[in-house]
């Protein structure tokens, strides 16, 4: 099962790098799956959503797929970017409970699951430039295709492009810096 | 509102791919070669006597060492660029450098009589060697951190320590073309403080400047 599921993981991977959409589709959910396992196992307390390291992890691997071997094995280097996000969120999160134990609160409880749009990658929305603000949000909130978002926003298609790519680009540094 | 399908849609929409790391470290060991040569030629240049000088053991096997270590450190540089990508043995072959520098020392030691270790070690060159080691590195350990940066590093402090000791590795080469002390005692108590400023710059820059 473990060799299968790595064979097909790769494969899927080594399609979605030639440029086929669906397969990179459906290498990012079975990605996401994997993580999720992975984020669920270690996460035992409140306070990080393993939803989230999901997130992070799913751009990480988007805007970085090009440092994966196409002859070395998925696994670990999913693991490693995932397990690397994990940490991250770890230290925001201890970072952010000991200031509020120094205001003299408990630890927030942590976010019932219908408040998705409290979602990290939601969030950082809000801190883009407005163009990039706008065609993100376009294709990744109101799930406009390339096209449409581009007559939407009175823009070309490569101006959509490229503004999609800068803003995943930034999300991804803001959280990095955090 | 972003679900997790949503994001997955979204990316797969963004087409455009990072060009591969073999290229970036391409570019980033021409840049750093260029670089650590622009500043000495500019600022030392080869000593003069260096015909001669290829002619005694010393003087080359400063260069075994320097070059082991700049390729043993740039070999865990591209690893240490990709998650996962680190082995047991990208780590170990670091510790080729020092042992033939520890080599080095038992034979000098063995053959010089007790009242020259003193004076070979200390040299005449000490300050120079710790002022233009890190000097020539400093543009190459810039190129190797972007190149890092374009990669994904997982151990961010690490990755900037090797990219340090790559650049020193590299300064070093250029260094000992210039430098007349070659007794490996010299070698082996100032190289190694000169490049560990580099690789402790290149810890403290990686930390700072390696986000993703």
């Amino acid at each position: 099962m473990e060799g299968k599921g790595e064979t097909d993981l790769a494969g899927l991977l080594n399609a979605a790098l030639r440029g086929d959409e669906h397969a990179y589709a459906e290498f990012l959910r079975r990605a996401a799956g994997l993580v999720r396992r992975f984020a669920q196992r270690r996460i035992t307390h409140g306070g990080i959503d393993p939803e989230d390291v999901v997130q992070e992890t799913l751009l990480a691997v988007h805007l970085k797929r090009h440092t994966w071997r196409t002859d070395a094995p998925v696994g670990p280097w999913l693991f490693a970017i995932a397990r690397f996000k994990l940490i991250d969120a770890f230290r925001k999160a201890g970072r952010s409970i000991e200031i509020v134990m120094e205001d003299g609160f408990d630890a927030p409880a942590p976010e019932p699951e219908e408040s998705a749009s409290e979602r990290e990658i939601g969030r950082a929305l809000a801190s883009l430039p407005p163009r990039e603000r706008e065609v993100v949000s376009a294709i990744s909130v109101d799930g406009l295709e390339i096209g449409d978002a581009a007559r939407a926003l009175n823009m070309t298609e490569v101006a959509v492009r490229v503004a999609l790519h800068r803003g995943l680009a930034r999300i991804a540094r803001n959280f990095g810096q955090g | 509102m972003m679900e997790t399908e949503r994001l997955i849609r979204t990316l797969a929409l963004d087409a455009p791919r990072a060009a591969p790391m073999g290229r970036a470290w391409a570019v980033a060991l021409a840049a750093a070669l260029a670089g650590a040569a622009i500043v000495f030629f500019s600022v030392v240049g080869p000593r003069p006597d260096i015909a001669a000088a290829a002619e005694t053991w010393r003087f080359l096997y400063k260069f075994v060492v320097t070059i082991a270590l700049l390729a043993a450190s740039l070999w865990a540089l591209a690893a240490l660029a990709r998650p996962g990508g680190m082995s047991p043995a990208r780590l170990a072959a670091l510790l080729v450098a020092p042992c033939l520098l520890a080599a080095s020392v038992l034979i000098e030691v063995a053959a010089l009589p007790s009242d020259q270790l003193g004076p070979r070690l200390l040299g005449n060159n000490a300050l120079l060697c710790l002022t233009f080691i890190p000097l020539i590195g400093v543009g190459p350990a810039a190129a190797f951190l972007l190149a890092l940066r374009h990669g994904a590093p997982t151990s961010p402090a690490l990755a900037g320590a090797v990219a340090g000791l790559a650049a020193g590795g590299l300064a070093a080469t250029f260094y000992a073309a210039h430098c007349t002390d070659d007794s490996p005692l010299f070698v082996a108590t100032w190289y190694p403080m000169a490049i560990a400023i580099l690789a402790a710059a290149g810890a403290a820059a990686g930390r700072l400047v390696i986000r993703w």
